[in-house]
């Protein structure tokens, strides 16, 4: 039988099946942090159960800690609330044990997709489980990997496994060069364009096509990343040199005498020719321009040449009625180009695009130049603490602050808002997150998704601006 | 895990497609380390004109008027009807414990996101989906005829309006025992534990790396 990677992912870790198909999968490693497990471990604990592999378990603190005024430690958070969950989680991780524990200012702390490729704590043919939908950020290493609720969070806790059923198999196939400044968060912004942020519902993706292949570990990353924002339960990409050049020498990747044994198995991680899919969607690389999201859903996207679209120009009412709701919320109106949309905030960073290389790609397009005066705050946050130090060593914090972008502490930062960073009522921002859901980065603000080169951009600008044109 | 058998219910329509787990409960109410609680801030940013914070006495916030589940017709509603990809986004269970904690049963839409589907099996939150022309059709008689209820009997899979007219829905048998009998998860899943020890000594031996 011809198998996809999806298929042999999931039957190495099926350790018991019922009768109507849901399986009990093992899982091997279970990200953790600090919002979506403290009532998993209040629930081991009522319940008298401990953790079934405290070796398993990779913890990091990222979603409420603040990107300023860590000299002043624990304290520097100010939010109180905030503070018992981060606390919390170090009593926990305490009481019950991890494989490793990057604390609230750790020089290894992260968010928490950011850090587990990092420290090589992501492997291929693992499956990795987080209680965070971003998870499928590490099928970019041919991992079967997918966000938790908090039950099942607890339910990997205590027996190692999870229940679940298999999903369809989708192939994302892309194809062709990706022309100049297009990256792989166009590639997902135009995917998710294009069959909508329900089309993956149901299926695990797996992107294949040269101009995947063609793809760094880090683009592959931020690709997986929004695999869920298109609705599927995981995405993946087959293992290559790739992908075993990024993980030699990761502290968690296999040691010397196991790592020509584990390579051998990994090389086996990608489907076999002529294994079928459920569905197939089909993208051009080459005819791919920078993308940049209009409305409250990342489906509500166009080219950086295209215009806000009008609620006539789609038939489906309850779809009309949406976008008229977006274009309310988002204060647009209809037909004005994209680049005509002034911005009053920047956000690169998130686990989509925080790594080095995106900082890298912002940095090049910073040099020399400076922040628009309309633009009140252009923040750059590192996804990880070794990624900060990275940049700091290439000397890129001192090109983002030369231009006026202020350089922050790493953590989820402006993507989500749990923390100090937030955008204000009716503020304009051009984020290279991935969600720009009503309220998403602070209470009534308006996000726009776009690449890390598409941001530096739009804050030099002012507005949103095509990238290439400050390219030659 | 609370059962779930049967609903006789009074339903609130929520004419959306994409709602997403952010609107369902904003991510301020998540620093919370409890379980429960979470009902007054159910579709925050909708439900209310003013900001809200953790800790904030809502009696004396400003309902909008305007929100579907502020009118009064629908007090008390313990089925949700929406539309499609309802739960989008994140994956926090808040979501599912938010409905919950409000009084609502059992949500019927045209699809449900996937993780915040299988949130709800976790606490007794029965999603059910129904095709576009029945979704269609049940938000027409819902805004019609005020009180509207809905019968939903888990064990038949069938949803029956007031007309008489018997709706069916498919749900996966493994759910749907859990579901009818608040089984724990975990307490099923460790009567396997023999097996997931010997599938552990295997990759420990085949994969050794795994176990650094
Ligand atoms: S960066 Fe954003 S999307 Fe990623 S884990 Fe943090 S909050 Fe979630």
């Amino acid at each position: 039988m011809l198998r996809t990677l999806y298929d042999k992912l999931w039957e190495s870790h099926v350790v018991h099946q019922e009768e109507d198909g849901t399986a009990l999968l093992y899982i091997d490693r279970h990200l953790v942090h600090e919002v979506t497990s403290p009532q998993a471990f209040e629930g081991l604990k009522l319940a008298g159960r401990k953790l079934w592999r405290a070796d398993s378990v990779v913890a990091t603190a990222d979603h409420n800690t603040p990107t300023q005024g860590w000299e002043r430690g624990i304290e520097g958070i100010e939010d109180k609330v905030s503070r018992l969950q981060i606390e919390t989680l170090s009593t926990n991780i305490q009481a019950f044990g991890a494989l490793s524990y990057f604390p609230f200012r750790d020089p290894r702390q992260g968010i928490v997709h950011v850090i587990g490729p990092e420290q090589g704590a992501t492997l291929p043919g693992m499956t990795v489980v987080c209680g965070d939908s971003h998870t499928s950020t590490h099928g970019a290493f041919a991992c079967l990997a997918h966000g938790i609720g908090t039950s099942e969070v607890e339910h990997v806790m205590a027996t190692q496994c999870l229940l679940q059923k298999k999903s369809k198999s989708m192939r994302v196939l892309v194809n062709g060069q990706l022309g100049k400044a297009v990256t792989a968060k166009d590639i997902a912004l135009a995917l998710i364009g294009q069959i909508g942020t329900a089309g993956g519902t149901g299926y695990a993706i797996e992107f294949a096509g040269s101009a995947i292949r063609g793809l760094s570990m880090e683009g592959r990353m931020t690709l997986c990343n929004m695999a869920i924002e298109a609705g599927a339960r995981a995405g993946m990409v087959a293992v290559d040199e790739v992908t075993i050049e990024y993980l030699k020498g990761r502290p968690f990747a296999p040691r010397e005498d196991q790592w020509d044994r584990a390579v051998a198995y990994w090389r086996t991680l990608g489907s076999d020719a002529g294994a079928q899919f459920d569905a197939t969607v089909e993208l051009d690389a080459s005819r791919l321009q920078p993308q940049v999201t209009w409305g409250t859903s990342p489906e509500m996207v166009v080219d950086i040449a295209g215009a806000v679209p009008a609620p006539e120009d789609f038939s489906d009412p309850v779809k009309r009625e949406g976008v008229a709701r977006a274009l309310q919320y988002m204060g647009l109106t209809p037909r004005t180009p994209l680049t005509q949309i002034k911005i009053d905030k920047v956000f690169i960073g998130s686990c989509t695009n925080s790594r080095i290389e995106d900082l890298r790609a912002a940095a090049g397009i910073a040099r020399g130049r400076h922040v628009a005066a309309n633009v009140k705050l252009a923040l750059v946050v590192p996804g990880s603490g070794l990624v900060k130090r990275q940049a700091e060593a290439e000397g890129l914090d001192k090109i983002f602050t030369d231009a006026g972008f202020e350089w922050r502490q790493p953590g989820c930062s402006m993507c989500l808002a749990m923390n100090a960073d937030r955008l204000a009522p009716g503020e304009r921002c051009a984020s290279t997150s991935n969600r720009n859901f009503e309220g998403r980065q602070g209470n009534g603000g308006r996000t726009h998704l776009l690449s890390p080169q598409m941001a530096a951009a739009a804050a030099i600008a002012g507005h949103f601006a095509d990238v290439r044109e400050l390219l030659s | 895990m609370r059962k779930f058998t049967q609903l006789d219910g009074l339903v609130a329509p929520l004419d959306r497609a994409n709602v997403d787990t952010d609107a369902i409960i904003p991510k301020q109410f998540l620093k919370s380390i409890k379980r429960s609680g979470f009902g007054p801030n159910l579709f925050d940013e909708w439900r209310y004109l003013d900001h809200g914070e953790p800790g904030m006495d809502h009696a004396k916030r400003t309902p909008n008027p305007n929100f579907v589940l502020n009118q009064p017709r629908y007090e008390g509603a313990a089925i949700l009807l929406t539309r499609d990809n309802f739960g989008c986004g994140s994956s926090r269970e808040h979501a599912p414990w938010a409905l919950e904690d409000f009084g609502l049963r059992a949500l019927i839409g045209v699809s449900f996101a996937d993780i915040f589907f299988n949130n709800c099996f976790k606490n007794g939150l029965l999603p059910i989906r129904l095709s576009k022309p029945e979704v269609d059709e049940l938000f027409a008689q819902t805004l019609q005829q005020p009180g509207y209820r809905l019968r939903i009997d888990l064990k038949a899979q069938t949803v029956t309006r007031p007309d008489g007219k018997v709706l069916r829905f498919e749900v996966e048998a493994f759910r749907k025992h859990c579901l009818l009998d608040g089984l724990d998860e975990i307490g099923l899943t460790l009567r396997h534990a023999d097996k997931i020890r010997e599938f552990e000594a295997r990759r420990r031996f085949e994969q050794p790396w795994l176990f650094a």
